[in-house]
């Protein structure tokens, strides 16, 4: 196992040690709650001559990702990190990074989208994000956010891929919680990231390319074809890399994290930060004889439809908790529930659990075990009576 | 020259054009709905049309303006608003007085 350091930082700091190892060649970011202590203190590490970065201090978080693009299109290893409204305003820029097939790297710090205005944590921001193109990995702590860094950057350069990613943690619990992180040695960090090279750079006059050129009816439908077939081949390559990451750290990723599921009756799936507290509560539930497991899913791009469906093949009956609305959606459900139920009909050969979805902890509203107690009950009286009851439910919400 | 009829196996992944100029295999000129007619004999080839054309679509020989590369010529009409001379004899083509360039109607071109 390769040397490591133990410190107490927080979400952010994690990431950005993660970027020092890394040491991209250009970072271009606008700082935005709660994702500016990331670039903040990465600019300190530039300032100092830690890393030989070339940091671009953006107008705008469109300006970010474009200034990203170009760097990357010129054979540049580009890094960038937002939140929110940040990642709103990249809008356009965002689509053109995944299309043009740029191994772009951004730590996105979870928050809200306004109004009413609000800076903590949702899943809005990264979840409206979903159908752009890019790889997105969930980070639970502030340990699986930096791990998910270091190895983001050897998921989207992967020559099968380059395809970016978008590695996301939770904005305040998890971005400013301190926690007990483990740093890799910064030699087996760099040594794990290896070296980027580029197929082709925008800067090398003797094999000259154009990048985003005009893409008519007549070829733009089959660079799409191929887009979705990067990513319908990307699951294999980030669990390889989890598993190499695992060697090296004795700290395994894989597509999802499953919690007491071997015997389970009755399941909750739920996406970052939560999962913690949702464990906490499966574990006092098991002391109890009671048969419920937990599933945290990693990856949520792609969406690994039949490895859930698998999973959750023996179960009666499954609590999807979304922290976001897919508004105007069935029963105004969230991404994740969506998402799970397409993958149940789809692979669960008419015989899937009975599903419901809880929204939860929209700008920032705390989750306590006392909810999650409740959505076991919940699941123990559908499991029970075989009557899944309203399709889509409300934690911690004044009714 | 790009390969037309490349599947989505072989088309390049992210619309990367690894051929420098292959764009002259590419033919655009079938967006065009004027058609730009110069009249040949009063044209005084000072390239004004030629420095303007965003599409490169004026060809010169031998420092003589030859005439419009209609394959790529999308009529945007440039060349006939910067063309700087005026015809003394009605133009060749459209038996109008103005310009050395006119742009006319591809429903109303008749060849020549």
């Amino acid at each position: 196992m390769a040397k490591s350091i133990v410190k107490a930082l927080d979400g952010a700091q994690a990431v950005s040690n993660a970027m020092r190892q890394i040491n991209p060649d250009v970072v271009a970011a606008y700082p935005i709650t709660p994702q500016t202590a990331i670039v903040q203190n990465f600019s300190q590490y530039v300032a100092d001559g830690i890393v030989d970065t070339e940091f671009v201090t953006v107008e705008s978080e469109h300006g970010a990702m474009s200034a990203c693009i170009g760097a990357s299109a010129a054979g540049g290893r580009v890094m960038t990190a937002t939140a929110s409204a940040g990642l709103a305003l990249m809008w356009e820029v965002v689509y053109v990074a995944a299309s043009m097939r740029l191994p772009l790297v951004m730590s996105v710090v979870n928050r809200a989208l306004s109004a009413p205005l609000n800076i903590h944590c949702d899943h809005s921001d990264s979840m409206g994000a979903r159908d752009a193109g890019w790889i997105q990995l969930y980070a639970e702590t502030a340990q699986e956010a930096y791990d998910n860094t270091l190895q983001a950057v050897r998921i989207a350069e992967h020559p099968d891929l380059l395809t970016p990613v978008m590695s996301m943690q939770d904005g305040f619990i998890t971005g400013h919680g301190v926690e007990r992180v483990e740093i890799l040695d910064d030699a087996e960090a760099k040594k794990f990231v290896g070296t980027y090279k580029p197929k082709h750079s925008l800067l090398d006059v003797d094999n000259p390319a154009t990048y985003g050129a005009w893409d008519f009816y007549d070829f733009y439908f089959e660079h799409k074809r191929q887009q979705t077939d990067a990513l319908s081949r990307a699951m294999p390559i980030i669990v390889e890399v989890g598993e190499e990451y695992g060697r090296l750290t004795g700290r395994k990723y894989g597509i999802f994290d499953p919690y007491e599921m071997d015997d389970a009756e009755v399941a909750i799936v739920v996406l970052s930060s939560t999962a913690g507290t949702a464990r906490t509560v499966v574990k006092a539930l098991r002391q109890k004889g009671i048969k419920i497991g937990l599933i945290k899913p990693r990856v949520f791009r792609p969406f690994p439809a039949r490895e859930l469906a698998e999973a959750l093949k023996g179960v009666k009956a499954v609590a999807v908790l979304d922290r976001s609305i897919s508004f105007g959606a069935m029963e105004g459900a969230g991404p994740l529930f969506l998402e799970l139920s397409a993958a149940l009909y789809a692979y669960g050969n008419g015989r899937g659990p009975l599903a419901v979805d809880y929204i939860f902890g929209l700008g920032g509203r705390d989750v306590i075990p006392a909810y999650i107690e409740q959505v076991a009950q919940d699941l123990l009286h559908i499991a029970e009576t075989g009557e899944r009851g309203d399709l889509v439910r409300y934690l911690g919400l004044r009714e | 020259m790009p390969n037309l009829e490349a599947t989505w196996k072989e088309a390049s992944p992210g619309g990367v054009v690894y051929e420098a100029g292959n764009s002259v295999g590419y033919i655009t000129g079938g967006w065009r709905s004027f058609r730009p007619i110069r009249d040949m004999k009063q044209c005084t080839h000072c390239m004004i049309c030629w420095v303007y054309c965003p599409d490169s679509a004026v060809v010169v020989k031998d420092g003589k303006v030859v005439g419009f590369d209609y394959d790529h010529c999308k009529g945007c009409g440039i060349c006939a608003q910067e063309c700087p001379v005026k015809v003394k004899e009605p133009h060749e083509y459209t038996g109008q007085m103005g310009k050395v360039i006119q742009m006319v109607p591809e429903t109303e071109f008749e060849g020549w």
